[in-house]
């Protein structure tokens, strides 16, 4: 079960899913996803149990994907920014049906149909809900192959554990690079799904899966019951990686593939003795809060790193409560920050700060 | 004294919500007894569309599931897939499965998925107070076809069940009403073929019930039946449109 295999980022997803358990899955083609709905097309139907539907559109599959999660089974469906677009209103309503899913946004160039190279501009819609209505997505973010398949696993345990949606919000590189990858062992978590419909069997009253509330009274009950339930999530979820902080004087933010590149310009900028750590979110919601909030306390400033005209950087500057600069190192539209741009920032904020700017 | 008539078991005690006259209650109650009939609640799940039989799913007494606008099909398709021995059934209004759930409706059908697809036509939006529907007639009155629907601008009606027996997959599609006695009968007769059918793993069966709407129609409940007879039903002719059990005897 350990072995290592060589693995391109959306295959290890759909292998790890499986692994979880999961046999339901439904998607429609866009790129740069599409591996992962072809590896799910070509293993499910040999699997026992195991269902491959390719739907007619992301809004059917969302759907499909609701009804699975209805019964209590374990399902899936992935796509791309525009994609996902699509899937907004389905995920809004398995939130307020308080359904376990698991979504995967390989993220693409947007707005619009944008294009086909990697992006992290899906941020907002991921981390702010996405969909109408009060709720969050619990969203992981992936920077390496093996963390595709790690977080997939996890997010199956986390949603059936909190009864919500999870997001794996990754991006088209991570999807199409290959690297080795150790595949996660089967979940063990098992959890009270006596909510599900199944057929009542006439054993018992019937369950209903909704989410609708004519009275406000009620709808504002199930929603602060939910935002409950969202604080023990915030306060045992948090995962992130404090990369070289003990004495930095400077903290790059970044997740997924622009993490990658700030280790190497860390590295880089090391070697030239400048002391700069890396806080990589690896939940994006719940978000790493306390642990920038406390390098706020060490640091003269922080670089948010992003493949975004600066999305995350908004919830740094708020975990941080104005104590540091922050400033922003960012390329949209599919485009990747290199390392070289990424000193370049962080020395400019070093020369800011030193010139007492701020 | 004997009972003659009673409730069936699979709708629970709550009080329906439906207008005076509308013909929900007739059609839930028909769903209702083809389910008692073949002993099925207890692997029966129902899934409620939006639109005014939104709230279906405190009226049956199986399990249910409240899908989003048009989707039904969708969810119904999770569901039958995840759960191949249960009994998946849906109830949508024209709006929900006619206009915005037509992708869904359609590619339902082609895939022959095992569903029950129960469509209740009135010919125009009940819940959000009586606008166009898919399905309202030329020249209707409605609150967006003030001026009476107009082909040239806001299009002709949509035959469900004739656009839908082009296609190749679906088992079985037949058109029924529930305006008089000797229609209800017929209706429960079609409903219960859409079930049985199932159970049999025949496939994608869908009963098209032509309904009424005297809030919206701004008819007594007796014109609105009148109505059905002499505007709906020369339009929507009823009767069995698609059955593939024809096909396998041949």
């Amino acid at each position: 079960m350990s072995e290592k295999v060589l693995m391109k980022g959306n295959e290890a997803i759909a292998e790890a899913a499986l692994r979880a358990g999961c046999r339901h899955y439904f998607g429609y083609p866009i790129t740069p996803q599409t591996e992962l709905t072809a590896y799910m097309a070509k293993k499910l139907p040999k699997i026992e149990g195991g269902v491959f539907l390719q739907a007619e559109s992301e809004i059917s599959a969302i759907n499909m994907v609701y009804g699975v999660a209805g019964t209590g089974k374990r399902v899936m469906t992935s796509s791309s920014s525009p994609g996902i677009s699509l899937k907004q209103e389905g995920i809004s309503y398995i939130a307020g049906a308080d359904l376990p899913a698991v979504i995967v946004n390989v993220q693409r160039g947007g707005p619009g149909l944008g294009g086909i190279q990697p992006s992290q501009s899906d941020y907002f819609q991921a981390t702010k809900g996405g969909g109408h209505g009060d709720y969050h997505l619990i969203v992981l973010a992936p920077s390496s192959v093996q963390e595709m398949a790690d977080l997939t696993s996890l997010a199956f345990d986390l949603a059936d554990k909190y009864r919500n949606p999870a997001m794996l919000l990754a991006d088209g590189t991570l999807g199409q690079m290959m690297e080795p990858v150790i595949l996660p062992e089967p979940s063990s978590l098992t959890v009270d799904k006596s909510w599900a419909v199944t057929g009542t069997g006439m054993k018992r009253e019937h369950n209903i899966i909704n989410s609708l509330y004519l009275s406000p009274e009620v709808l504002e009950k199930k929603n602060f019951e939910r935002y409950e339930r969202y604080k023990v999530i915030e306060g045992n979820e948090v995962r992130y990686e404090s990369y070289l902080m003990d004495d930095a004087e400077y903290c790059i933010v970044a997740f997924g593939i622009a993490a990658r590149v700030a280790k190497n310009a860390i590295s880089a900028m090391r070697q030239r003795g400048m002391r700069v750590g890396l806080i990589r979110p690896i939940t994006l919601w719940p978000f790493p809060k306390k642990a920038i909030r406390q390098a706020a306390d060490k640091v003269k400033g922080f670089v948010s790193v992003e493949l975004s005209m600066g999305q995350m950087i908004e919830d740094v500057k708020l975990a941080e409560e104005c104590l540091r600069p922050v400033s922003l190192c960012c390329r949209s539209g599919g485009m990747i920050p290199n390392v070289d741009q990424v000193i370049e920032e962080t020395v400019r904020l070093q020369k800011q700060v030193e010139g007492g700017e701020f | 004294m004997a009972i003659v008539f009673e409730k069936p078991k699979s709708l629970t005690s709550k009080e329906l919500h439906y207008c005076p006259g509308c013909p929900h209650g007739i059609i839930h109650r028909l769903v209702a007894e083809a389910i008692d009939k073949l002993g099925i609640e207890g692997k029966t799940i129902g899934v409620a569309p939006v639109g005014c039989s939104v709230m279906a799913y405190d009226y049956f007494s199986c399990d249910m599931v409240e899908a989003a606008h048009g989707r039904a099909p969708a969810v119904a398709t999770g569901m039958k897939r995840a759960l191949p021995d249960n009994v998946i059934f849906t109830y949508q209004g024209d709006g929900d499965l006619a206009s915005i759930g037509m992708a869904e409706t359609v590619h339902a059908a082609t895939r022959n998925e095992n569903i029950t697809v129960i469509f209740v036509n009135n010919a125009i939006y009940g819940m959000t107070g009586g606008q166009m529907a898919p399905t309202s007639l030329p020249g209707q009155i409605t609150q967006t076809s003030p001026y009476g629907r107009d082909i040239k601008t806001q299009g002709y009606p949509i035959r469900v069940c004739e656009l839908l027996s082009a296609l190749d997959a679906p088992y079985y599609i037949e058109r029924v009403a529930v305006n008089n006695v000797k229609n209800v009968l017929s209706a429960k007769k079609a409903i219960e073929k859409a079930f049985r059918n199932q159970i049999d793993g025949k496939g994608f069966s869908l009963i098209e019930v032509v309904s009424a709407c005297p809030t919206n129609w701004g008819l007594t409940p007796q014109k609105a039946l009148e109505w059905v007879e002499e505007k709906m039903i020369p339009y929507y002719p009823l009767g069995v449109y698609k059955d593939r059990s024809k096909e396998e005897a041949r």
